[in-house]
């Protein structure tokens, strides 16, 4: 059951193959025995989960069942669960169980879905690697000695071991897109605005979105089914109506204009991933498509305008973490300041105390001009070159990232060639436009991703290509060697 | 644009955290890297550019001011560290 897609498992539910009760049982039974290794899950969520697989067996029973109805899924521990621990990957939030769920959760629990637990993540989604969780690190399945990606690792390694069917991940500068390329699975990050923010915790206001990870583009559709939509508790929320997400996925690609940015296919990037880029094209070249070579020439801004405007927004967000409320609060407090500045010693870890600095300095008196508000300049200059491309192709692809996943360790010490991890990725959240990471091969026998950069709510497009290429390769099929031998 | 230990110390000052003075140092050279790679956004040229906020140029939504939550204060304050008759208990700010 757990080599099968969301689309045969709610086929399987409905055909009576299995019930969710069943279902639900061997996903827990595979965490409980293989999460070890792993380190993909921070809280396994098990009798509740068993009862909303009883609760969905009577729904499937009764004929009224929805598409996601009895399927287990894994959430990334940034989105609120009612009753559940919701850590962010932070000892600060370590204690936190939240009053309430945040609207994608809600979403999935009226679609009947099985919520299994919650995944491993960067500390408050600030990593490229998962290894600023207060948790450790999550590991690659490929590779137990490489790192998952990160922010959303723990969401990736779970759908790549087999742990979950499918995933939640949020993504502000590629945190979905750059971990399913490491594990080798489906990621799509939609239009800023598609999928409600509220109770998913803020790190970056105007560039977090939430979107499904998956092993194909058929899962991620009808995940983003259940997940899309405005809501008029998020101000942020777009008012755009959604549409069937699977309704496209056949369409042909005779016609379609792909273009390639020279700036993402040059120095930087890895060979053999450039070379599994040209091979995946060349396949959408197979089925009609056309490859246009484009400029997006304030690509090498990306990076240091990320790098203001992200650490410029968590620092304003993460001043609610004061101790007083909710979360961790320092022993013994000599006084208010005393209260407040251990508090967020203690509960904060480097990274996320390095951007909260680097924000609080941006912003600050005499400064602002210079960083803050120059960022916001060139953040329109980066949306305006894809705004300009889009006249004249219909989708961008390139790599996911430089290269395959790296090695456990190796750039945690580093902040700055860390941040580099998302050179391909970092532009689309400062558009607010679509992006999606579909496996396309592997190098050194670590899986690597094709990138697909769509128009502002253009999802049904990404999911189309990546449909179309999916039913020619078996990549997004392919397990990690220890999960298919059986032996993990 | 190079940051010195003082001005760390402010800011980590502005931002509530403490630092231990063992790190301040490490912090400084880190946080100093970090500006150095973002000081690129000096060399662009964005006259007559408008700063850009939000991805959609989206504005903020209203709506009437009705009353839609109910009160749920027990809720709230049973996950907070120490609360006292409804009221969050801090450490005494007025002598």
């Amino acid at each position: 059951m757990h080599q099968i897609s969301v689309a045969q498992l709610a086929k399987g539910l409905r055909d009576k193959q299995f019930s969710s009760t069943e279902l639900t049982r061997h996903f827990l039974d595979r965490i409980a025995s293989l999460d070890s290794r792993y380190n993909s899950y921070i809280t396994v969520s098990e009798s509740a989960a068993m009862a909303a697989a009883e609760a969905a067996d009577r729904q499937l029973a009764a004929g009224d069942a929805a598409a996601l109805t009895g399927i287990p899924i894994a959430h990334k521990d940034i989105f609120c669960t009612d009753g559940l621990r919701t850590s962010c990957g932070s000892r600060m939030l370590d204690n936190f169980v939240p009053p309430y769920d945040a609207t994608v959760i809600q979403r999935f629990k009226r679609d009947g879905a099985v919520l299994l637990g919650k995944t491993n993540m960067d500390e408050f989604a600030m990593g490229s690697s998962n290894e600023s969780s207060f948790y450790g690190p999550a590991t690659n399945p490929w590779d137990r000695e490489r790192v998952p990606g990160g922010s959303s690792g723990g969401s990736a390694a779970a759908v790549a071991a087999r742990l979950a069917p499918a995933a939640t991940g949020t993504d502000t500068g590629g945190s979905i897109r750059q971990p399913a390329a490491f594990c080798g699975i489906t990621g799509l990050k939609p239009t800023y605005g598609r999928v409600s923010r509220l109770g998913m915790i803020a790190f970056a206001s105007s560039l977090d979105q939430a979107g499904p990870m998956a092993r194909s583009a058929q899962d991620c559709a009808l995940l983003l089914n259940t997940m899309a939509g405005h809501d008029p508790l998020d101000s942020t929320s777009a008012a755009v109506a959604t549409e069937d997400y699977t309704a496209a996925l056949d369409n042909s690609l005779e016609g379609l204009r792909i273009g390639l940015p020279r700036e993402y296919f040059g120095e930087g990037l890895d060979a053999a991933t450039g070379a599994a880029v040209d091979a995946a094209l060349k396949e959408l070249t197979a089925q009609g498509a056309r490859l246009v070579e484009i400029s997006l020439p304030h690509s090498h801004l990306t990076v240091p305008a990320y790098y203001v405007i992200a650490p410029a927004e968590a620092s304003t967000n993460l001043s609610r973490f004061d101790g007083v409320r909710y979360g961790h609060r320092c022993e013994d407090p000599v006084d208010l300041h005393d209260l407040y500045t251990r508090t967020r010693e203690e509960g904060f870890g480097d990274e996320v105390k390095r951007r909260i600095l680097v924000g609080t300095y941006a912003l600050s008196a005499g400064y602002y001009d210079a960083y803050y508000k120059k960022a916001q300049q060139v953040r329109r200059l980066i949306k305006q070159d894809f705004l300009d491309c889009f006249e004249q192709v219909d989708v961008i692809a390139g790599p996911t990232t430089p290269g395959p996943a790296f090695r456990l360790g190796e750039k945690s010490d580093d902040p700055i060639a860390m941040y580099l991890e998302d050179v391909y990725t970092l532009a689309v959240n400062l558009a607010g436009l679509p992006g999606m990471s579909v496996p396309a091969g592997f190098v050194r026998g670590t899986p690597v991703g094709l990138q697909l950069i769509g128009r502002h709510f253009d999802e049904s497009r990404l999911l189309n290509i990546a449909h179309r290429y999916q039913q020619v390769t078996d990549w997004h099929v392919q397990e990690p060697p220890e999960i298919a031998e059986g032996a993990a | 644009m190079a940051i010195e230990q003082d001005e760390i110390e402010k800011i980590a000052e502005l931002a509530r955290i403490r630092i231990d003075a063992d790190h301040i140092g490490d912090v400084t050279r880190r946080i100093t890297d970090i500006l150095h790679m973002v000081d690129q956004l000096q060399a662009a040229d964005t006259r007559d550019v408008e700063p850009m906020a939000n991805p959609l140029d989206a504005t903020q939504p209203l709506r009437a001011d009705e009353v839609t939550e109910s009160n749920r204060r027990e809720a709230f304050q049973a996950i907070a560290p120490a609360v006292e008759n409804g009221l969050y208990l801090v450490p005494k700010v007025i002598e």
